[in-house]
C-alpha cells in the first residue's frame, strides 16, 4: 500500500473549513494525519514518497456528477479507460458515469459493467447513473431497485428530459425508498425541437433556430412543484437560466429536497460565440446570454447552486464536422474543468478558492450521498494538487479524452491540477513538470 | 473594361463574401460602383468582358435554386470565366460523405471560387474555414443572402439615385428570411429607414437591435415608405403553424391594388422571388408600375458580376501569379 508525505502545500478542504499550509500523511493509501507544516516526523515506512507541495493547493480529489463514458455503444467517442484517465488529469478522482450508453444503464447487469470496466482501467473511481426509465423512451419506469443493487448511485435519463409528468411523478415517488436522486436535464422537448443556441438577439441575428430560457425555466418550474407533492429528490443538471436559478432558491428556501449544478462552459462563454457557427459551440442547454451567466455566478454565491459538473460529453471529430444543424451537442469537458471555472469564477473575484473547490467536492458529494470530498482522518486519500499559479495553452490533441471537441483549443486558460491521487496513489501527474519531491 | 478599371474599383478587403453584415458603407459601395462600371461595359450584361479568363467556379448548390444559380453561371461566363455545376440537392450526408468532403472534392478540381447555397446557416463560413478557395454565400438557410440583399439595394438605387434617407418596408416572414437579414444589414448601413413588417409570429422583437423598427399593421406604415420588399412566405422553413391561413396572410400583408392606392404615388414594389402571386402581391401589381421586379433580376446579375470581380481582385488569382 502506498504511503505519501505531502508537505507544506495549501490544505483546502472546503466541507471542515480548513484552509492553512499544512503537511498531509498518507499511511496505506489513508489520511493519516494533517498537521503545521515541518512538523511532521516522516515515519519509517517503506516505500513512502515525500511530495514537496510548496506552492501547491492540496485538495479533496473533485468529484463530477454527469460523464458520459460512452462505453459501450460509442466507443468512437470514448470509452470508460479513456474516459476516466480524462477525468484524472481534469483532477476528478470521483465521477458518477451517465446511463447514455447503447443500450443505456437500464439493468443491473448493465450498472455492474460500468463498475467492471472502471476497475479494470485503474483510474479514478466511477459510480454509475441509472436510467430513470426503461431505453430512455420515458414511459415505463427502468429497474430501479435492480439498478440500486447494481450500484446506482442516481437516477438519469441523461439527455433525454422525462417529459411525462406522471412518469417522473412517479419516479420522484419510488426513488424515495432508495434515498437517491433523480438528476434531471429539465428542458421542454418541443420549445428545444431544432433549436442549435439560445434564443436572443444572437440567434436572430443570425437566423439560427433559438431555444428560449423558458424551455428550462417551464420544466424546472414542473420538477419544483412535483418535488414538493412526492418529497422526492430531485437534481437539476446543467442549470443555464435566470428564472431557474430564482425558482430552485426560493424551493430551497421552502425546503424541498432539490440541488442543482451547472457546468464550467455555461459560465465562460455567452451567445456571442455562435457567430462563429462552429458546432464545437453546440450544447444543450444552449450557451446563454450575459444576463443568465451573471444569475448563475449569484446563485453560486449564495449558495443555491451547490455543483460544478463538466457535463463531460465526448464526440468524435467527424461527427462535430459537419452543418451546425446536423451536428450533436456535447462540450468535452473534463480536462478543461478546473481551468474554466478559475477563469470564470476565481479570476474576476466571484469566488474564493475555498468556494469553487467546495463546488467541486462535497457539493456534489452531498448531492449523491457519496463518502468523499472531505479530507477526514482514516479515509482513502483521494486528492487533487493544483497549482493556482501556473498558466496552460489548451491543446486538445494531447487529451487523454478519445474526442477533441472543446470550444477552448487553444486558449490560455490559469490554474492547472499537477497531480491526482486515488487511495494515497499518484494515478496522474503532469506529464512536462512532475512533482517536486523532497530529499 | 479592362483589369486596371477593376483594380480602380473601391475598397474592398474580403477574401470571401459570407454576409453583409461584415461589410462597411464604403464596400457596398465599391459593390453597387463596379456593377453600374460592369452594366455600361457589357450594355446591361448582354456582352462578354474577358477580365475573369481563365478563372473557374464552381457552383455547390445543396439547395435547390434555378434562379440564383442560373444568374451566378451567367454573371461568370459573362466575365469569361468557366463555371462547373455541382449540386447535390440536398446534404450530401445523406450519401455518408460530410458537406465538407464534397466541397473539397471538388475544390481539388482546381477551382478559384466556390459560390454556395446550403439550407444551414453558418455552412458557407464552415467552407471558407476548410477550402482555400474563395466562398461566396448564394444563402445559407435563414441566416444571410448577401447577393440578393445587394441587388435589392442596387435595385432601389438605380430607380432612386440613392439609399441614404430613403424609407424601406421588408414585409412578410422576417424570422426565416435571409433575404431580410441582408436588406437589414445593408440598408441600414448606407443610410435608410428599415421598417419590418409582417405576422407577430414572424417578426422577431429582438430584431429591433440590428437598427430597425418593427410594424404589425402594413397599412399604417405603408404611406411613409418609399419602397416595399415583399417577402416569400418560406412555407419550407416553418416548422408549425406561424399564421392561421394562406388567406388571412393575404389580407393583413398581401400587397393588392386597394394598398397600392393608399401608398406614395413614387413607391417602389420589389419582391426577391420566386413570388407567390395572390399571396404576398396580387399578379396586377406584380406585373404594374410600380414593380421592379425583373430589373431585380437583370441586376441581380450585374451585382454576381462586381462580386465575383471583387473576390478575384482580392485573392490576386489574375495576373502574376497564375
Amino acid at each position: 500500500m502506498t504511503s505519501l508525505l505531502i508537505s507544506g502545500g495549501r490544505v483546502i478542504d472546503p466541507a471542515s473549513g480548513r484552509d492553512e499550509l499544512a503537511d498531509l500523511l498518507v499511511l496505506n493509501g489513508s489520511i493519516a494525519a494533517i498537521t503545521p507544516p515541518g512538523s511532521t516526523t516522516p515515519p519509517n515506512t517503506p516505500g513512502i514518497r515525500y511530495i514537496n507541495a510548496a506552492g501547491l493547493i492540496v485538495s479533496p480529489g473533485f468529484i463530477d456528477l454527469h460523464v458520459s463514458l460512452r462505453e459501450p455503444g460509442h466507443e468512437e467517442d470514448e470509452c470508460t479507460a479513456s474516459g476516466t484517465a480524462a477525468a484524472l488529469a481534469g483532477g476528478f478522482t470521483t465521477i458518477a458515469a451517465q446511463s447514455d450508453t447503447s443500450p443505456v444503464v437500464d439493468s443491473r447487469s448493465a450498472a455492474e459493467f460500468i463498475r467492471l470496466q472502471a476497475d479494470r482501467a485503474r483510474h479514478c473511481r466511477v459510480v454509475p447513473i441509472g436510467a430513470v426509465t426503461k431505453g430512455h423512451r420515458g414511459e415505463e419506469l427502468a429497474e430501479i431497485g435492480q439498478l440500486v443493487l447494481g450500484g446506482a448511485v442516481g437516477f438519469s435519463d441523461a439527455g433525454r428530459p422525462v417529459a411525462n409528468s406522471e412518469v417522473m411523478r412517479r419516479a420522484l415517488e419510488y426513488t424515495r425508498m432508495f434515498n437517491r436522486p433523480i438528476l434531471h436535464l429539465a428542458i421542454v422537448p418541443e420549445l428545444a425541437e431544432g433549436g442549435v443556441m439560445h434564443e436572443g438577439v444572437q440567434s436572430t441575428r443570425l437566423g439560427l433556430r433559438g431555444i428560449p430560457a423558458a424551455a428550462q425555466d417551464i420544466m424546472t418550474a414542473r420538477d419544483l412543484a412535483l418535488a414538493e407533492l412526492t418529497g422526492g429528490r430531485i437534481h437539476l443538471m446543467s442549470i443555464s437560466t435566470r428564472d431557474s436559478v430564482n425558482r430552485i432558491r426560493l424551493a430551497r428556501l421552502q425546503g424541498l429536497k432539490v440541488t442543482a449544478d451547472v457546468t464550467p462552459h455555461h459560465l465562460l462563454l455567452t451567445d456571442d460565440v455562435m457567430q462563429s457557427f462552429d458546432p464545437l459551440f453546440k450544447c444543450t442547454p444552449p450557451l446563454r446570454s450575459r444576463d443568465h451567466i451573471d444569475a448563475l455566478i449569484t446563485g453560486l454565491r449564495d449558495g443555491t447552486i451547490t455543483a460544478i459538473s463538466s457535463d463531460h460529453q465526448p464526440r468524435a471529430l467527424e461527427k462535430k464536422q459537419v452543418e451546425l444543424d446536423a451536428a450533436p451537442c456535447g462540450i468535452c469537458g473534463l480536462e478543461t474543468a478546473l481551468s474554466v471555472c478559475v477563469q470564470a469564477l476565481i479570476l474576476p473575484g466571484h469566488l474564493s478558492w475555498p468556494q469553487l473547490l467546495h463546488l467541486l467536492t462535497a457539493g456534489p458529494a452531498d448531492i449523491l450521498n457519496l463518502d468523499a470530498g472531505t479530507l477526514q482522518i482514516g479515509r482513502p486519500a483521494d486528492l487533487t494538487l493544483i497549482d493556482p499559479n501556473a498558466t496552460s495553452l489548451v491543446d486538445a490533441t494531447n487529451f487523454r479524452s478519445r474526442s477533441r471537441n472543446t470550444p477552448f483549443h487553444g486558449m490560455t486558460l490559469p490554474a492547472k491540477v499537477r497531480a491526482a491521487i486515488v487511495g494515497g496513489e499518484i494515478r496522474y501527474q503532469t506529464p512536462d513538470t512532475p512533482l517536486p519531491t523532497l530529499t | 473594361m479592362e483589369l486596371a478599371d477593376l483594380a480602380a474599383a473601391g475598397p474592398w478587403g474580403h477574401q470571401h463574401l459570407l454576409e453583409l453584415e461584415k461589410l462597411t458603407a464604403a464596400q457596398l459601395t465599391t459593390v453597387l460602383d463596379l456593377a453600374d462600371k460592369l452594366n455600361t461595359a457589357t450594355s446591361g450584361g448582354r456582352e462578354r468582358l474577358n477580365l475573369l479568363k481563365g478563372i473557374v467556379v464552381a457552383n455547390l448548390f445543396f439547395e435547390n435554386s434555378t434562379r440564383t444559380r442560373t444568374s451566378f453561371s451567367l454573371a461568370a461566363r459573362r466575365l469569361g470565366a468557366d463555371t462547373v455545376d455541382f449540386s447535390p440537392g440536398s446534404s450530401s450526408l445523406s450519401k455518408g460523405e460530410t458537406f465538407i468532403d464534397t466541397a473539397m472534392t471538388i475544390e481539388a478540381m482546381g477551382i478559384d471560387l466556390v459560390v454556395c447555397r446550403h439550407r444551414t446557416p453558418g455552412a458557407p463560413h464552415l467552407l471558407a474555414r476548410h477550402l482555400r478557395a474563395g466562398v461566396l454565400n448564394a444563402g445559407d438557410g435563414t441566416h444571410e443572402h448577401p447577393t440578393q440583399g445587394l441587388l435589392d439595394i442596387y435595385t432601389i438605387r438605380r430607380h432612386r439615385g440613392r439609399i441614404a434617407g430613403l424609407t424601406v418596408a421588408l414585409v412578410g416572414d422576417i424570422r426565416h428570411s435571409r433575404v431580410a437579414r441582408s436588406n437589414i444589414h445593408g440598408l441600414v448601413k448606407l443610410g435608410a429607414r428599415v421598417i419590418v413588417c409582417g405576422p407577430s409570429t414572424l417578426v422577431p422583437q429582438e430584431i429591433r437591435q440590428l437598427g430597425v423598427e418593427v410594424a404589425w399593421d402594413l397599412d399604417e406604415i405603408l404611406p411613409e415608405v418609399d419602397c416595399v420588399n415583399l417577402l416569400r412566405v418560406q412555407f419550407e422553413r416553418q416548422r408549425g403553424a406561424f399564421f392561421p391561413s394562406i388567406a388571412e396572410y393575404a389580407t393583413l400583408f398581401g400587397m393588392n391594388a386597394e394598398r397600392i392606392r393608399r401608398a406614395r404615388p413614387e413607391l417602389l414594389v420589389l419582391a426577391p422571388g420566386p413570388i407567390n402571386r395572390g399571396v404576398e402581391l396580387t399578379p396586377d401589381v406584380a406585373d404594374g408600375p410600380h414593380s421592379v421586379i425583373l430589373d431585380q433580376v437583370s441586376n441581380g446579375l450585374l451585382i454576381r458580376m462586381a462580386c465575383l470581380s471583387l473576390l478575384v481582385r482580392e485573392r490576386q488569382l489574375l495576373g502574376a501569379a497564375r
